[in-house]
């Protein structure tokens, strides 16, 4: 199985650990990395206000970097999201189409392909969240979303369901939109703001230590609110969880 | 119409910042009729299925439009009924108010219709000396406020008890510091009733055109359409012409969807099937497209006219409910909103598609599953193409692109950007996009070493070029 590590833009420059995390985790897991070196960034932030232009030359770097491998995992569900769902600025060549289909968010990756579900040889006595974004519910299926009538399930949770101490506690509304939306949290600061903090109560009323995602653009934003409002609350990626470290 | 841009975001800004009571109870009613909506539709097995069946039916009724509005037409007249038509909002409103003067009608009651709201009927007619009252309670608390309705079921949603008492003393003369929801609606009532008596014509919309029979439903919980209706010689439906289903047994779709989605409850208190005039009276209806013809030849944004105006995507949307509907500017506002408005002025409504931050709970709870997420995105493209795209995102994005294509500006952006964070004091960010989240978030910290720098250093490659 040859896997290669994307490293989102943004998780590579704020969030090396979560990298290091991720990259440690699948290597204990008997998984064998290449990490691509000339990768930047999928065009996410592109494509999503709409500016085809731009995001092509992102995109078809991308493929370049990624092609020829059986997966491509990355920590972010957003951006697996776009990958897998709208890098559709460029024409769709073989190449392209394959890259498209072979890459997984990290929690994915372990649950669907490598059908991981007992982490019990790890430890996390905390109360704890789990934030899945919107991108990872609504876009990749990591967990049912509550709008939908049907079977529920929630990858992420069953990865952390038995890690040892930690419990698992519900909020109020698990899956609301924390306002992040990539360049929606600068241009529509206020609401993005009003929703992050409505986000960061719904913990605090729940007394929740950590709030644990596949998702680290949430989180930022997440935190950044929190921090502004000197709550104690700590967000971390699951794959530094499950890897216990480097947090 | 005036062709201002809409500053949604703006306006949204001081929806929320007015004061620490308007948006939070706003957000908070509003999520309460979401829930509601999720435990009424979890009752229902087939729930999904029924989603699937009712967009079919729309899907299929659409692309079969002009056979299924001729349909309802003939059948309408062998009914008695009088059919109209028209093609523009001006068309709309000059043939209700040659109805009205030609039966010398000054006094009108209406219910709640859309169409109506975005033919802008009210001020038309009361220009040319028509008394016109709105029976329904939201749209009656937004007529005597001189305000837009902010949401399509709930007009009055973004005001308070206390807002409304305010207003009621004014308008109606009630006591101040009552502000109990059972006083309040009584005193309207009271209010309301002689109204009804002395009208001498009704308006309704219509939630349903049956082609099959000519007949039409209208749904209210207030009973108001139909008080209206059972007293008035006169009875002028408004029905834009995306309302079609083929048969009446569609109907035991679109009730068993329409109400859930809309409040959480299994029907509307009274779902009124019109089938022609009483005895003695007149009714007339008047088949709109104002737009919609265009927007079907649309290929991105045709099933956007599926909509059953439930009002779903707005309960559930987390910017809409911080925003609160008057920011949008427009008739629709919220999700629903985002994707019709711009089909009718892109320019005024360009910002639009940008207020939202695309978590896709409205495509989830979309009775007829409209793909309004999807749409809201192929907007933004459209805005884009057409370089509406907000100045601050325009240069923001020409830069990023140049980042993003090439590795070595990547690498070089970054360390700049560490170095920036590094050094500018927290109150002194130097840029504005960064100011934006500064203001209310704490920044993240540039970590010491990027992970490909550690990556590099831990696992011992050279870089391959
Ligand atoms: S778009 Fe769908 S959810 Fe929104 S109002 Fe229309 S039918 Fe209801």
């Amino acid at each position: 199985m040859k896997v290669a590590l994307f490293i989102p833009c943004y998780i590579d420059a704020l969030y090396p650990k979560v990298g290091i995390a991720t990259l440690e985790l699948l290597e204990r897991l008997g998984v064998e990395v290449d990490y691509p070196l000339n990768q930047t960034c999928c065009g996410q932030p592109l494509g999503n206000e709409g500016d085809q232009k731009n995001a092509a030359a992102a995109e078809r770097l991308f493929v370049d970097n990624f092609k020829g491998y059986d997966y491509i995992v990355g920590p972010a569900g957003s951006c697996v999201k776009h990958v897998r769902h709208h890098l559709d600025a460029i024409e769709q060549t073989t190449d392209v189409q394959s890259v498209r289909k072979n890459t997984y968010e990290l929690v994915e990756f372990l649950h669907d392909i490598l059908k991981l579900r007992d982490f019990s040889n790890v430890t996390f006595s905390h109360r704890v969240a789990v934030h899945n974004s919107c991108s990872s519910i609504r876009g990749l299926q990591l967990a049912s979303c509550s709008e939908v009538m049907g079977p529920r399930w929630n990858k992420t949770e069953a990865l952390l369901e038995r890690v040892k101490g930690l419990e698992l506690v519900h909020i109020d509304r698990p899956d609301e939109c924390c306002g992040f939306g990539g360049t929606f949290a600068v241009t529509d600061e206020a609401v993005s703001a009003k929703m992050g903090l409505d986000k960061v109560r719904d913990y605090e009323r729940h007394g929740i230590e950590y709030v644990v995602s596949p998702d680290m653009s949430c989180l930022m934003h997440q935190e950044g609110v929190s921090k502004m409002q000197q709550m104690p609350i700590q967000f971390v990626h699951i794959a530094q969880v499950l890897n216990q470290g480097p947090f | 119409m005036s062709t201002t841009k809409v500053k949604v975001a703006e306006n949204a800004a001081k929806f929320i910042q007015q004061d620490d009571i308007h948006e939070k109870l706003h957000d908070q009613n509003l999520w309460n009729v979401r829930m509601r909506r999720d435990t009424v539709a979890s009752a229902i097995p087939e729930w999904e299925e029924l989603r699937t069946l009712a967009s079919r039916i729309k899907e299929h009724t659409l692309t079969h439009l002009d056979e299924y509005v001729l349909q309802f037409a003939d059948n309408a007249e062998k009914r008695g009924i009088k059919v109209h038509w028209a093609s523009t909002a001006e068309d709309h409103n000059r043939i209700v108010y040659e109805i009205l003067a030609s039966h010398q009608v000054k006094r009108l009651v209406k219910s709640k219709s859309m169409l109506q709201e975005e033919c802008h009927m009210a001020p038309y007619l009361e220009k040319r000396g028509i008394t016109l009252t709105e029976t329904d309670l939201g749209e009656r608390i937004q007529q005597l406020s001189g305000q837009d309705p902010s949401h399509i079921v709930m007009p009055a949603i973004h005001q308070t008890k206390e807002d409304i008492a305010k207003l009621f003393a004014e308008k109606i003369g009630t006591d101040p510091n009552k502000v109990d929801a059972n006083y309040l609606t009584e005193a309207m009532r009271n209010n309301a009733r002689p109204k009804f008596l002395e009208a001498e014509a009704t308006m309704t919309g219509a939630n349903f055109a049956i082609a099959e029979t000519g007949s039409f439903v209208v749904c209210t919980n207030e009973g108001n359409a139909d008080l209206g209706a059972a007293i008035a010689p006169l009875h002028i439906a408004s029905i834009g012409i995306e309302k079609m289903v083929p048969k009446v047994e569609d109907m035991g779709v679109f009730i068993r969807l329409l109400s859930r989605s809309a409040v959480g409850t299994a029907a509307t208190q009274y779902t009124s099937h019109f089938s022609g005039p009483r005895k003695g009276t007149e009714m007339h209806i008047i088949l709109t497209d104002h737009g919609r013809s265009h927007r079907l030849g649309l290929e991105d944004f045709w099933s956007s006219l599926k909509c059953i105006r439930c009002g779903a995507c707005m309960n559930t949307c987390p910017v809409y409910r911080r925003s609160g509907g008057l920011s949008y500017g427009a008739t629709y506002s919220g999700p629903i909103g985002i994707i019709l408005d711009p089909s009718y002025d892109e320019d005024k409504y360009s910002e639009l598609p940008f207020h939202s931050s695309l978590c896709g709970s409205c495509t989830e709870v979309c009775p007829v599953r409209i793909d309004i997420a999807e749409q809201i995105v192929k907007w933004r493209k459209v805005m884009s193409a057409k370089k509406k795209l907000p100045v601050g995102l325009r240069l923001a994005f020409g830069v990023t692109g140049t980042v993003f294509k090439y590795p070595w500006v990547f690498r070089t952006a970054e360390a700049a950007g560490k170095w920036a964070l590094k050094f500018a004091p927290d109150a002194l960010i130097y840029n504005k996009t960064l100011n934006a989240w500064g203001r209310q978030r704490k920044l993240p910290e540039f970590a010491d070493q990027t992970f490909r720098d550690w990556y590099l250093k831990n696992r011992n490659k050279e870089p391959k070029a």
